[in-house]
């Protein structure tokens, strides 16, 4: 016997909190413990008094699956809300956040900056033999740099993971 | 608001909530709430023999009366004891809240003496857990526990409290008004949802009520409710296990339990119904059958008050969330004001009667007084002889638990305690002390497999303690049966570590104990014993010999349609392919 799983698409939410301690592992670990996936997470707190977080998540799965991910989080207590961006009625924007180390002398180290220069991302540190790009975009984007950055010298790469928001004028 | 201990605070906080009995064990890090304890009369402690048991006979409490049980243990080892309870209580929605002792505050962390990550062990299998790290925040905590605990669907909460927050002062609060920030529970269905529900529903030639734990849940007016929907629209009505007691058992419309091991009846019925009705129901795996096979006709109405039950299993057509209760009080109010009649359902039910034919409870049995008894049989007769004694029946886990539903019979709700969700063996024996702490001069019958029975037979000292007139049931067939069963039908009746060996003299064990001992080992016997369990005063323990090879049928084997029951033992074939296997 061989075990199956389903093919899913990509959604992202975005999921406001209390911002408690055990918040973020409670959310997490709902995704662990029913098998959702989360390809990526990110975290902070978006108000001036610090009560809430927004959290926001891509994940993916058959749509059943989506809505029962989104059932599930909107029953945990301290959940205020949870929007699946790609439900709502406009389209929403899409950021992440990659600093992106690369090494070398000569022709690669002129390449990696042209290179960068097209993709407007920014010098934010350099060495003579390093520099570190900080590039903003949606994941497409910021992969795509990645992988011409290695065969540009790439040794090291942080990445933030996605924030969203939906397109127009209401709030989620 | 009032200075006082944070010890204090928390039975001054249960004093008003109206609390009335606490289970629990004390520990180095609870001394000072149990302290407080000692200063306060009104709160009864009910010493159990061990944590876990302490939850069960919470939820025995809880189950039997409607109102949140309370359990109240020490830090590390009295918290983790305390997990199959609560994770138990969270699979039935069982409202309960949980107290539980923790190191102090500077020494969280540092793997201090009987620490445990309380909250962090607990985070998945509670509704919502806290920590408490500063007195003051106790009073609302409190508060809002039991709010989160009972409102909505019922679960479990946890309170971890640090000893140095039990002993240090604070402003004690009690909270106006419960308004929690982001946990607001949908109660009132949505109007539209009623209306085409109605509609549904008046349009249906074979309609069904499927209804679960959520219809006891939502309280005896939503039994009501559920019995006069039924009385106007004149649909059949099957139930889950933790259902049962919703629905008059002796009323006609009554098709019996669905699902494993349901009635062929209920599960045909299902099966070829065009509209089932979930009512408070969750469509597990137990009363689904194979998925792809599962009702294939029908249009589907849920009833949920969580909307995380909504199409997680089965897309339905019409999801109404809220209230089990409220719901079915709008449905009512809806048909009534729309001037149906009911359609005159008379060709479904010669279906159902066909089937009903079968007489699928039926079983073989010896008549003579010498005979061995039928496990059945013994359920049978107690039902029997505990008509208009209005008793609650709780059961441990396994094929006395299905024989138990199966055969004996429930007029209303809040009268059957059984581990559903969970499947706990050893809930059901804690779970009639917390029944009969509640109902202190009802009749409290737990029936056990003489296996399930000593998973928490330490407790026998606490219904000794406080005099409980509990009395024990035990089908004894020295298997545990129900994993027999399974071994017989995959594994080719490879017996692996499932025979009771090495079982006590239960007799002499209620004995040892201060209760009664009975045994009973022939039919002949049966009705007699039953009787002197009935009318002896105080515990007794009854060891009802059963025959030993008995299985529970009839049987959805796992990986089956509903209409694909084992009937009876000779349908069973020995073997599976590995996708049944796989199946729990």
């Amino acid at each position: 016997m061989k075990i199956k799983t389903e093919a899913g698409e990509r959604h992202v939410l975005a999921i406001t909190v209390d911002n408690e301690a055990g918040v973020l592992a409670k959310i997490t670990g709902l995704f662990t413990a029913r098998g959702y996936n989360i390809e990526s997470l990110t975290v902070a707190d978006i108000t001036a008094d610090h009560a809430l977080s927004r959290i926001t998540i891509v994940t993916s799965g058959p749509p059943p699956i989506i809505d029962q991910i989104i059932a599930q989080l909107d029953r945990l207590v301290p959940v205020h809300k949870v929007i699946d961006l790609n439900d709502a009625g406009e389209a929403h924007v899409e950021r992440e956040i990659a600093l992106v180390k690369v090494a070398g002398t000569g022709d690669k180290r002129i390449e990696a900056l042209r290179m960068a220069d097209v993709f407007r991302a920014k010098v934010v540190d350099t060495t003579l033999t390093s520099f570190i790009f900080e590039i903003t975009g949606n994941s497409d984007k910021v992969d795509r740099f990645i992988a011409l950055m290695r065969e540009c010298g790439l040794v090291e790469v942080g990445r933030t993971g996605v924030v969203a928001i939906a397109r127009g004028s209401e709030a989620l | 608001m009032t200075e006082m201990s944070g010890a204090d605070m928390v039975v001054q906080a249960l004093v008003d909530l109206g609390v009335d009995t606490v289970f629990g064990y004390p520990g180095g890090a609870v001394l000072p709430i149990y302290d407080a304890l000692y200063k306060h009369p009104t709160i009864k402690h009910i010493l159990v023999r061990h944590e876990q048991a302490a939850t069960h006979a919470a939820e025995g409490y809880a189950r039997s009366t409607g109102k949140p049980g309370v359990v109240l243990v020490t830090s590390g080892p009295g918290a983790t004891n305390a997990v199959t309870g609560i994770t138990d209580a969270l699979l039935d929605s069982i409202p309960m809240v949980v107290l539980t002792g923790q190191v102090s505050t500077a020494l969280i962390g540092t793997d201090a003496f009987q620490e445990c990550d309380t909250v962090g062990i607990t985070r998945h299998c509670t509704k919502h857990n806290y920590l408490v790290m500063d007195p003051d925040r106790l009073g609302p905590i409190m508060h809002e526990a039991f709010h989160i605990a009972t409102h909505g669907r019922p679960g479990p909460v946890v309170i971890d409290i640090p000893k140095n927050v039990q002993v240090a002062t604070g402003q004690y609060v009690i909270p106006e008004k419960i308004a929690h920030k982001s946990y607001r529970p949908q109660v009132e269905p949505d109007a539209d949802a009623i209306a085409e529900a109605v509609a549904m529903i008046a349009a249906s030639e074979r309609p069904i009520f499927y209804t679960g734990g959520g219809v006891i849940n939502a309280g005896p007016d939503a039994s009501a409710a559920l019995r006069q929907l039924v009385a106007l629209t004149g649909a059949p009505v099957t139930s889950t296990l933790m259902g049962l007691g919703a629905f008059p058992s002796d009323d006609d419309k009554w098709l019996g339990m669905l699902g494993m091991h349901g009635t062929y009846e209920a599960n045909m019925a299902m099966n070829r119904a065009d509209l089932i009705i979930a009512v408070g129901a969750r469509f597990d795996d137990r009363v689904t059958g194979r998925l792809d096979a599962f009702s294939p006709d029908s249009k589907k109405i849920h009833i949920d008050i969580d909307r995380s039950s909504i199409n997680k299993i089965i897309p339905v057509d019409l999801a109404v969330v809220g209230d089990a209760g409220r719901a079915l009080d709008a449905i009512i109010a809806g048909w009534q004001a729309a001037g149906h009649n009911g359609r005159d359902l008379g060709e479904w039910w010669r279906r159902i009667d066909g089937w009903r034919a079968t007489r699928c409870l039926d079983f073989p049995e010896k008549k003579e007084a010498g005979a061995e008894i039928m496990p059945q049989r013994a359920v049978k007769a107690l039902f029997d002889a505990t008509r208009g004694l209005d008793p609650i029946i709780t059961t441990e886990v396994g094929q006395h638990q299905m024989w138990a539903a199966q055969h004996f019979g429930f007029a209303a709700p809040n009268r059957w305690l059984t581990s559903g969700g969970l499947g706990t063996m050893g809930y059901g024996f804690p779970a009639s002390v917390g029944a009969q702490i509640a109902h202190p001069d009802r009749l409290v019958i737990c029936i056990a497999g003489e296996a399930s029975l000593q998973m928490n037979i330490q407790e026998m000292g606490t219904v000794s303690q406080y005099r409980l007139p509990v009395k024990i049931f035990i089908l004894n067939n020295e298997w545990m049966g129900m994993v027999r069963q399974w071994q017989e039908l995959t594994y080719e009746s490879r017996y692996s570590n499932s025979y009771s060996d090495s079982l006590p003299d239960f007799v002499k064990l209620a004995d040892a104990y201060g209760w009664t001992g009975l045994r009973i080992d022939n039919l002949g016997q049966l009705e007699d014993g039953i009787k002197t369990m009935i009318e002896t005063p105080g515990p007794v323990i009854v060891d009802c010999r059963v025959a030993q090879l008995a299985n529970c049928f009839p049987m959805i084997p796992s990986g089956a349609a509903h209409t694909e029951m084992l009937l009876q033992p000779s349908d069973v074939t020995g073997t599976m392919d590995d996708e049944a296997k796989a199946l729990v």
